[in-house]
């Protein structure tokens, strides 16, 4: 009745199905895990602040610059489209509103991914091939209480620091190129900006954003490291998913937040 | 085949242990073994005869899936993950390559498990790791990381390290691959010496078999997850076993093929 091609389609999906499905539940029952093993991290709490070095601060410089140019382009482009109708002044609002709502969490969560989410992956993928998390365990050391859970925490706290520190350097890139070269009124930038942005509205709902997406990443990077195959290949190949399924994740997650957040807006 | 002895003397007991990773391929079976308290045990076998697995299955990493193992007189498959760990911290283990922490210093890696399992004041702790890296002679190198070591140098540490605690069980898989000819004479004494001097007890996974009859009291020789003999380093040498005698002689040809299965040579190159 049918032919052998597509039996064998057939079988091929639902095997896909069924893999996606079971790789869902390990990473949920590793990110159940991680969270009850957290303990240990926060009695000795040197372990997180040496990862919040390594995933933090030394992903600062990309995201200060990124923040920068980010705030330039928008001082650039808001300034033309503003122009039109004569409401030039109105430009701190469009680049703050970007910045804080959207492109703060968003972007610096992206390069937060593809710098700090990446080597995550790398790192523990690497312990687990040259068999340190085994000896850990040998050792009656738990891998997950002593470098997974310390890792996921440093993540979750830089995130939103980051998307900070990015959103403030892009408003400082906007009042660079909008105020400094173009010659928008400083007063009016600065007064029309602080009315317009709302503490709770704005700030609040991307810093929850932020939150939200340094939990997806940190997980997805955590998750891929420690599940890859104890090989080279195993290791690039879960770099380059932590990569690709935490971009696709962030920018899913900013959809649905951005839905319900904004909605009534 | 079981060499029966009092329990007592026996911190390893191994009987009648299964395992399969999945049930079509069975990795160990009917594997009966005793390891007595302060000797040192070779476990033999040509790679992927289900040597590592025996030893990861007395770790108790993974439960047998028929018969029983004790380790010090505990049935390793009936522990709690608590009770596990604890017996774990009375175990050592050195890794292939070491498996030395990369973001730890030499010094750091050492410390490891005093850190983690006991409040012993930081000066101890000094103290005792520069005694450990005095007995593997790397007390010197303390301040490297593990990417500065040698190969040979690495496994030292691993050494010191696995015997950080006194353990009464120190299991061994595979030191000696991989090693320069000097360097595998040093992890060769040092296997025998620390076991004798902590006085605990020692199982060494290999395929290096020189190396290894030179030192150990007993040998057990697995091949395709079965237990073919067993017997001191002398009786292995003499064995007329064909199987035991081309392993110990390593010879290249024998009951173990030269040829991957393969279709006639003739007809291959078209011949007939």
């Amino acid at each position: 009745m049918f032919d052998r091609g597509a039996i064998i389609n057939f079988r091929n999906v639902g095997r896909h199905a069924i893999d996606s499905v079971l790789r869902l539940g390990y990473a949920a029952r590793f990110f159940a895990l991680t969270l009850a093993h957290s303990g240990t991290s926060f009695r000795r709490p040197r372990l997180i602040v040496r990862e919040l070095y390594f995933t933090g601060v030394l992903s600062m410089i990309i995201i200060l610059v990124s923040g920068l140019f980010v705030g330039m382009v928008l001082g650039f482009q808001g300034y033309q489209t503003l122009k039109t109708y004569g409401s030039e002044s109105a430009l701190g609002i469009l680049v703050a509103l970007s910045l804080v709502r959207e492109l703060g969490p968003v972007v610096s969560a992206l390069l937060f991914a593809s710098r700090a989410g990446s080597a995550m992956t790398a790192e523990i993928g690497l312990m687990k091939a040259t068999e340190q998390l085994s000896a850990m365990e040998m050792m009656a050391v738990d891998p997950i209480a002593r470098v997974v859970a310390p890792r996921f925490w440093a993540g979750v706290i830089s995130m939103p620091l980051l998307a900070a520190m990015f959103s403030a350097m892009g408003v400082y890139g906007g009042y660079l190129i909008g105020v400094v070269v173009i010659g928008v009124d400083e007063g009016s930038f600065w007064s029309q900006m602080q009315s317009a942005v709302d503490f709770r509205e704005d700030i609040v709902n991307g810093v929850i954003k932020s939150i939200v997406f340094g939990i997806a990443v940190t997980w997805i990077a955590l998750f891929e490291g420690y599940d890859a195959p104890p090989t080279a290949e195993g290791v690039s190949g879960a770099t380059t998913r932590t990569v690709v399924t935490s971009s696709l994740a962030i920018l899913g997650l900013d959809f649905i937040l951005t839905a319900f957040m904004f909605r009534g807006i | 085949m079981v060499v029966s002895a009092v329990a007592a003397d026996n911190l390893v007991e191994i009987s009648g242990v299964s395992y399969a990773y999945d049930k079509r391929h069975p990795v160990l079976t009917g594997i009966d073994m005793v390891i007595p308290r302060g000797k040192v045990v070779a476990i033999m076998g040509i790679s992927g005869s289900g040597k590592t697995t025996l030893l990861r299955l007395i770790a108790g990493w993974f439960k047998p899936t028929q018969g029983t193992i004790r380790v010090d007189a505990q049935l390793t498959h009936e522990l709690d993950r608590e009770e596990l760990y604890r017996m774990r911290r009375r175990m050592g283990m050195l890794f292939q390559f070491g498996a030395l922490f990369t973001d730890l210093s030499v010094f750091d890696n050492v410390a490891f498990q005093m850190r983690e399992h006991t409040d012993l004041p930081e000066a101890m702790i000094r103290d005792i790791v520069m005694m450990k890296l005095h007995a593997v002679g790397l007390r010197g190198a303390h301040g490297l990381m593990p990417s500065e070591l040698s190969g040979g140098m690495a496994r030292r540490v691993a050494l010191a390290r696995a015997t950080a605690l006194d353990p009464m069980l120190i299991m061994y898989d595979e030191p000696f691959t991989g090693l320069d000819p000097i360097s595998l004479g040093v992890i060769r004494n040092l296997v025998r010496k620390l076991n004798d001097a902590l006085g605990s007890t020692s199982i060494v996974v290999t395929h290096d078999v020189q190396e290894a009859l030179d030192i150990v009291d007993y040998v057990y020789y697995l091949s395709e997850g079965v237990m073919m003999a067993h017997g001191t380093p002398e009786q292995m040498r003499a064995s007329t076993d064909p199987l035991v005698h081309q392993f110990v002689w390593g010879e290249a040809d024998g009951p173990v093929a030269f040829q991957y299965p393969s279709r006639n040579f003739s007809e291959e190159l078209g011949l007939v």
